[in-house]
């Protein structure tokens, strides 16, 4: 300890006269004025933090190296001289400043691990699978256990690819948001402009949040099940489709329009309501009628959080596998009919890809087309989360020039 | 283009809560009229009662009468639209529409109720609303661009631009100048005295010399206590309300003795 820690800032600044930081370092120093006595040069963090990278791959050396040792023997030398070059070369206060701005730091590195090693490793091994030839142009209709023998076996190319799974996907989740879209919008639209807090207000809150956290296994079993009812109730009314089976992509839209209604609902809510009161009256104010004023005025001020909102939800459910799986089923073909047959969605690929290899005894192809599909289905959802980002600084309301 | 209003037995409430009790006063066409009084006694009630905006809050209700040139705006068989359409309304902090532009702010009355204005008409209209708000000369070159994008004063004309736009007949201002420097609060003392000659203005302001400079006539609201209804306590001459009031509380209100 070379200094005490100073109590107070005017005792700080009383003391005058950069603290040196050794002999050595002080040369090469411009001299520096008081108002930044307080504060050590940039480069002494790059040093240090060098200085525990070098120690760090040292020390996890010793236990054998591998990459989380490695982490922690970094981050806890950095953390812990930091502190110390601080505490002692500055004052207590700034020293506990730094301590907790680096942990905060560290609690984001270790959150921000688990994306990143999902995203690396799946395009490590996604890629090879994405670049071979046809993966994105062609289904699987005609790729037999035979095919991915000779691929796995002979070296010859992997062939099938994901195209029926990405326009099953496509259009069942299109169809999805446009069931959920329109019902959300218009319940949120009650629940923030008409209703006055009365019961069926609150009661259509509640069930909102209810289904929030309904397993999607179950929106997927309701929809085939209320499809089936539907559909033997048409028949029999009108016998008119009486051998149509109720395992259809629309009966897939309907299962994820179940999970998607509640996400619209809750953020379109919250977008509408904060839309001031005051652009409202403002409206009011000139005559115009309450549902012109929610159309003209309240929805296009909300449009990019509830645009942003809608393509979240989308990213929501498209990820999802079960409900697909048992109200759309699963071909190897291309199928662009929502209304007539089964269809493949891209998750459901995947897990078939795995579950049941096209070939059981040679499944390296399978996987390849698997992990590629998983780095597609990334991809999309990474995009999808882009373009909300997009829309919502495109629309948002301008704000130049204040 | 000008009518006058007239308040006969008015009480506002808000819920249960009544606060604004037994208002008769008769506000003369083509003509500033002045509401003063301390903070909290239904100076901005009162006025939002005067075109059916009162009663967009839930629970807010309005008992009596308001004669618009002799109709009862309060009468079962009136829509509020309507009425709103004739008594325009400034608020007390500019409100233009984010998502539009100058010109689109300007004819927001228009646009907003669906009509169809040829572009010459809608050139019209921008020019002679944003002329007769003081706007014109500052914002001719900038029509395009987002009406948030102008100053606090130039936004609250471009509010007020917007309201004279669909040629009311009577324009509510609630304190259109408490968000505004000196200069852009005389620029629209400058522009109420001229709107004066074409429509009836009421305006609600905290500030006595504004009241003075601006208004033909003055009224002057009070409340006996918190929770109690406020009312009106005197009604004259601008220049009789601030020389030779009648009521105690008024003269002690208006020399700066209040409270
Ligand atoms: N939305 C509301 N709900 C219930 N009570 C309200 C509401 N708005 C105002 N009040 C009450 O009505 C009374 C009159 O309020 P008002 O806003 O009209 O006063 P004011 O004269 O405009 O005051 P100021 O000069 O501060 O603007 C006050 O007692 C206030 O608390
Ligand atoms: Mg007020």
């Amino acid at each position: 300890m070379t200094q005490t820690p100073t109590p107070t800032p005017t005792a700080a600044s009383a003391q005058g006269g950069p603290p040196s930081l050794g002999d050595g370092s002080s040369n090469g120093l411009v001299r520096r004025s008081s108002l930044t006595q307080n504060t050590l040069p940039s480069w002494l963090w790059i040093a240090l933090l060098g200085g525990s990278i070098v120690l760090g791959a040292a020390l996890s050396a010793l236990l054998g190296f591998n990459l989380a040792s490695f982490f922690i023997f970094t981050a806890a030398i950095y953390i812990l001289s930091s502190y110390i070059v601080t505490r002692t070369r500055v004052n207590r206060r700034r020293a506990t400043d730094g301590l907790w701005t680096n942990l905060v730091y560290l609690a984001f590195l270790i959150a921000l691990m688990p994306l990143v090693s999902v995203i690396w490793s799946v395009a490590s091994v996604g890629i090879p699978g994405l670049l071979a030839p046809g993966f994105m142009a062609s289904d699987m209709q005609g790729i037999t256990g035979l095919v991915d023998q000779a691929s796995q076996t002979e070296g010859a190319p992997v062939l099938g690819g994901i195209a029926h799974a990405l326009i099953g996907s496509l259009l069942i989740t299109l169809a999805a948001t446009a069931i959920s879209v329109p019902i959300g919008l218009l319940t949120s639209i009650y629940l923030v402009e008409y209703a006055r807090g009365g019961l069926l207000s609150r009661a259509i809150t509640f069930f909102v949040d209810v289904m929030t956290g309904i397993p999607s296994i179950v929106a997927g079993l309701f929809a085939g099940a209320a499809m089936a009812w539907f559909l033997s109730v048409f028949s029999g009314v009108t016998g008119l489709l009486t051998t149509q089976r109720s395992t259809l992509g629309i009966t897939a839209a309907i299962a994820l329009s179940v999970l998607m209604v509640p996400v619209v609902v809750r953020t379109t809510e919250e977008m509408l309501r904060v839309v001031p009161n005051e652009l409202r009256e403002a409206s009011y104010a000139l005559g115009v009628r309450k549902w012109r004023t929610i159309l003209k005025v309240v929805l296009p001020t909300a449009i990019s959080g509830i645009a942003s909102g809608v393509t979240l939800a989308i990213a929501r459910v498209i990820g999802e596998t079960a409900p697909i799986l048992v109200t759309a089923g699963f071909v190897v073909n291309t199928n662009w009919n929502l209304f007539q047959g089964w269809m493949t969605a891209l998750p459901v690929y995947i897990f078939r890809q795995f579950q049941n290899p096209t070939s059981p005894n040679f499944s390296d192809p399978s996987e390849q087309r698997a992990w590629a599909a998983a780095l597609v289905l990334i991809l999309i959802v990474m995009g999808l989360n882009l373009f909300a980002r997009l829309i919502a600084t495109l629309f948002a309301p301008k704000q130049t020039g204040r | 283009m000008s009518k006058r209003v007239d308040a006969v037995d008015l009480n506002v409430y808000y819920g249960d809560f009544l606060a604004v009790e037994g208002i008769n006063i008769s506000i003369d066409a083509r003509a500033v009229t002045a509401f003063i009084g301390p903070s909290g006694c239904g100076k901005t009630t009162f006025l939002r009662s005067l075109n059916r905006m009162h009663e967009v809050l839930p629970g807010a209700r309005v008992k009596g009468q308001l004669l618009l040139d002799g109709e009862d705006i309060y009468d079962p068989g009136v829509d509020p639209v309507t009425v709103r359409t004739q008594v325009g309304m400034v608020f007390q902090r500019p409100n233009p529409f984010p998502t539009m532009t100058i010109r689109e702010n300007v004819l927001a009355g228009y646009k907003l109720n669906g009509a169809r204005l040829s572009k010459s008409q809608s050139e019209e209209i921008v020019e002679t609303s944003l002329r007769s708000a003081n706007l014109w000369n500052e914002v001719k070159d900038r029509l395009d661009r987002p009406g948030s994008g102008l100053s606090g004063g130039q936004q609250q004309r471009l509010c007020i631009a917007r309201t004279i736009a669909v040629k009311p007949d009577v324009i509510l201002m609630d304190e259109p100048c408490s968000a505004l420097d000196p200069i852009s609060t005389l620029a629209i003392e400058d522009l109420i005295g001229e709107l004066q000659q074409d429509y009836t203005v009421i305006i609600v302001t905290h500030n006595m010399q504004q009241a003075a400079r601006v208004s033909q006539k003055t009224a002057f609201f009070n409340i006996a206590g918190t929770g109690k209804p406020g009312k009106l306590i005197e009604y004259n001459d601008t220049t009789a309300i601030f020389n030779t009031p009648q009521e105690k509380s008024t003269e002690d209100y208006v020399s700066g003795r209040f409270g």
